[in-house]
């Protein structure tokens, strides 16, 4: 039996890490602080257009599809950006595009993520043969050119806004779960997910507490990303006359509406599209940021 | 084949670090990691840095090269290499030192060879980058130097992919690369610290061999005094980047002056206090595993596996890597359920598989993993790493989790109020191993697996945790299925042996059964392999055995 001769062990350096932890809120208003010009760029884009998107009907003294004057009139003081092809203001068209357009791109995407990435991370948890039904199913769905697709699916179910927004999302998900299935396999290896199945968690547990947590960063900045690619996809289908129907106002039909005016050289159907392009490069910017922080910490730690 | 000695005939110092500073970045401030060291190195001098990790040896060792990794930057001292500045030298001139003149042995030789290439290919890169010799020559050269590092089949084993040999032969290849151009300093950084013990004689062996037979400097760097104490001319220990105690090996050895010194070497006198209740006859085991044999797929990976686990007691698996020493811990726990053959728990069968198994019996068996790291959840704070088990098995609410929580924090050391509230990455790799015991405890298990618990921690922190896991099991009567490749540790903590070879058991037995003659050739073989504070120990083993 040996006493111990070595000097008392004292493991803890309670000293060497500061006690106090700044608040949430503080740390994020620092990071935004010193964000690059782009980003900043980027967050008042998004901004402007959740503002307007919310006050479209305060900002304009218009209705979203009333006939105020005739078609194709002139900038001016009455109409600030002019009149479309049917006599309603275009200013007023546009604000409520925003809220229309970026409000059921902002579903579909929330919905695409909900629908992928939840299957992804079970694929990824469950294994064997429910991941291989579910990745081969989406082998197929991304195996048809998605706007075709979108296309045909909604001439055989019609062109209402829900059908529309499940299409998309449904879609679209298929890259969210390749995205979610691959990042979660990096984490279902953990030994703290082997822990959890050894204590008897459930798969909502696991899904939920272990693996979700540790695939936020990709996902967010995915989430960014995707929101960008079904705006698009939803302007397109717009614009084939598929998307969102008239009288509801939408960037993607303004611009197929007005387009004869382009030959006249009057920019005033440019204006929709600039407005998604702005939107879109906004949104880039501010991904770009986000990812070059999660993957910085990464190389740092 | 002597080193090039042309431009400093007269002069046997080879490297001069004087006052070195090195400041690292942390929180965006500089800190300083390296604090005024000074050092010397002579030609065909071994010199072993030895210290904790984070106190600053690697990044010396690195610094000789005149490169501080990213996010480091020197901020005073000097580094003179032959007459070099090393700090001032420009990235072109220090470039062709290295590689021609430094070389560089990392620790994970895996990591450090390209997979899409042969090892000869990567051999003969430097010296034909540096046009020191044509392609024929260089392969030639190369078999020379496999040969002499006494890898097998030398003439043919350059050709194969760094996947197709072992992680041993992989370190020696490393060795030999790094011997391509004849450099006159080569930097070891704990080349043999991821081997097995049996592998890592060899390897050092030969690398001392080479070493010697070049006339080659050497910096090794190492958290094992035992292996330094076979490598090294002269010791240099090092703690939060200063300097505690230098001196020739022998003399480091038998008379360590500094009391930090004395506590490393006093690491290994650890040994448990002896399980009160001896009388195994009267009480039945916690766990029996009873002729398990298990398989991956068609491959049978265990064969015949017995041996029970008792109340208050501790048995140690021990064994190289590939032995199944993981596996029997993964059929126990259900994870991998066995072919043939039971694993009992209080005489009662438990289901094969863990899904299988009810919360009570998941519940009595914990385990405890190497790499506390991956074993909690970054994105989880202490309080709920801790309080899972509360709420999951016992059905705590809030508070009654809370106030357990905290009894359990003190039971392993940390401080509650400090300590509760945190993340996982804000602690040391110590704090996270006692969180993983914390948390095995939560469940108020009967039996807890350990699985290489110890490895992955320096010394002294290591041997915070025996002691820790040895209080907890008198105070707890807990069981403990203790799984290593160190028997340092197994000498330390064990009551029962079990020696594995290959997924079968070779011996096994009391502690003192085992460790006493007459071995058995493969626990012999183990045994003798573990390196001992003893300089001239590995050349007396060697001498031995051949």
């Amino acid at each position: 039996m040996n006493t111990n001769i070595s000097p008392k062990v004292q493991p803890l350096d309670a000293s060497q890490i500061p006690a106090a932890r700044p608040s949430k809120f503080k740390l994020a208003l620092r990071e935004l602080w010193r964000a690059p010009l782009s980003a900043k760029f980027g967050i008042l884009v998004v901004c402007g257009y959740i503002f307007i998107a919310i006050f479209a009907p305060w900002l304009t003294h218009y209705g979203e599809s009333e006939i105020v004057g005739g078609p194709f009139e002139e900038w001016g003081k009455k109409f600030l950006l002019g009149t479309d092809n049917l006599g309603r203001d275009m200013f007023t068209r546009l604000l409520y595009g925003a809220r229309n357009t970026i409000g059921i791109a902002f579903v579909t995407t929330c919905l695409a993520f909900l629908i992928g990435g939840i299957s992804g991370i079970l694929a990824a948890i469950l294994g064997g043969w429910p991941d291989q039904i579910m990745s081969r199913v989406v082998d197929i769905l991304m195996a048809i050119p998605s706007l075709i697709f979108s296309l045909l699916l909604l001439t055989i179910f019609g062109t209402s806004i829900p059908v529309l927004v499940i299409i998309i999302a449904v879609l679209d998900s298929t890259r969210v779960f390749r995205l979610a299935r691959a990042v979660s396999l990096n984490v279902v290896v953990m030994d703290y997910v082997e822990a959890a199945r050894l204590r008897g968690e459930g798969l909502a547990w696991i899904t939920l507490r272990e693996v979700l947590p540790n695939i936020m960063p990709p996902l967010v900045a995915e989430f960014g990303l995707r929101f960008c690619f079904v705006f698009l996809t939803i302007a397109a289908l717009s614009f084939l006359g598929l998307g969102i129907q008239p009288p509801t106002a939408d960037w993607g039909s303004m611009v197929r509406d007005n387009a004869t005016l382009i030959s006249y050289g009057d920019i005033t159907p440019l204006l929709p599209a600039g407005a998604i392009a702005l939107l879109t490069v906004g949104v880039n910017f501010i991904v770009d940021w986000f990812l070059h922080k999660t993957s910085g910490l990464k190389d740092g730690q | 084949m002597a080193s090039n000695t042309s431009n400093a005939a007269n002069n046997d110092v080879l490297l001069e670090i004087r006052g070195l500073r090195i400041d690292g970045m942390r929180d965006e401030k500089w800190h300083e990691i390296v604090k005024g060291i000074d050092l010397t190195l002579h030609r065909g001098e071994v010199l072993g840095l030895i210290g904790e990790s984070g106190a600053g040896k690697s990044t010396l060792g690195i610094a000789a090269m005149g490169y501080v990794k990213p996010g480091c930057r020197f901020s005073g001292g000097s580094i003179t290499f032959d007459g070099i500045d090393m700090i001032a030298a420009s990235e072109e001139k220090k470039q062709a030192l290295r590689g021609m003149r430094i070389a560089y042995v990392a620790q994970s030789a895996a990591a450090s060879f390209n997979p899409a290439h042969k090892l000869i290919e990567q051999f003969a890169e430097i010296p034909l980058q540096h046009q020191k010799s044509n392609k024929a020559e260089a392969y030639a050269d190369a078999k020379d130097l496999y040969g002499k590092l006494l890898l097998p089949d030398p003439n043919r084993i350059g050709f194969r992919y760094p996947h197709q040999v072992s992680g041993g032969q992989l370190q020696r290849a490393m060795t030999a690369m790094a011997m391509s151009c004849r450099p006159d300093l080569i930097i070891f950084d704990e080349p043999t610290t991821a081997l097995d013990v049996t592998t890592q004689i060899e390897v050092l062996m030969t690398m001392k061999d080479i070493v010697e037979k070049f006339n080659t400097a050497a910096i090794y760097i190492t958290h094992d005094l035992a292996v330094v104490a076979q490598m090294a001319d002269r010791i240099m220990v090092l703690r939060y980047g200063e300097l505690v105690e230098e001196a020739p090996t022998r003399i480091m050895l038998a008379n360590p002056k500094q009391d930090y010194t004395k506590s490393l070497w006093a690491v290994r006198s650890f040994r448990k206090t002896p399980a009160l209740n001896l009388g195994q006859n009267d009480n039945q085991p916690i766990i029996s595993v009873q002729n398990v044999t298990a398989a991956y797929g068609s491959l049978d990976i265990l064969h015949e596996i017995s041996f029970n686990l008792y109340r208050g007691q501790t048995v140690s698996v021990v064994g190289e890597s590939g032995s199944g020493k993981s596996t029997t811990a993964r059929v126990i726990t259900g994870l991998l359920p066995a072919r043939l053959g039971e694993v009992l728990f209080q005489g009662q069968a438990l289901p094969k598989d863990y899904r299988q198994r009810s919360k009570d019996q998941l519940r009595q068996v914990q385990m405890i993993y190497q790499m506390a790291d991956t074993a909690i959840n970054p994105r989880q704070r202490i309080r709920d790493i801790i309080g899972r088990p509360l709420s999951f098995y016992l059905g705590m609410n809030a508070k009654q989790c809370e106030e357990r929580t905290r009894e359990l924090l003190d039971m392993i050391e940390l401080k509650p109020d400090q300590f509760i509230d945190r993340f996982p990455s804000e602690l040391s790799g110590g704090q996270k191993q006692r969180i993983c015991i914390a948390r095995a405890l939560a469940a108020e298990p009967t039996c807890i697996i350990c699985d290489e618990v110890t490895s992955a921690l320096d010394q002294l922190v290591a041997e915070g945790i025996l002691r820790l896991l040895d209080r907890l099991q008198r105070e707890l009567n807990l069981a403990y299925m203790f799984i290593t490749h160190d028997l340092a540790t197994v000498k330390a903590i064990s009551d029962d042996v079990v020696v594995m070879l290959k997924g079968r058991i070779v011996e096994q037995g009391s502690k003192d059964d085992i460790f006493s003659p007459p071995y058995p050739e493969y626990t012999e073989k183990l045994l003798s392999s573990v390196p001992q504070m003893d300089p001239d120990w590995m050349r007396n083993l060697l001498a031995k055995r051949s």
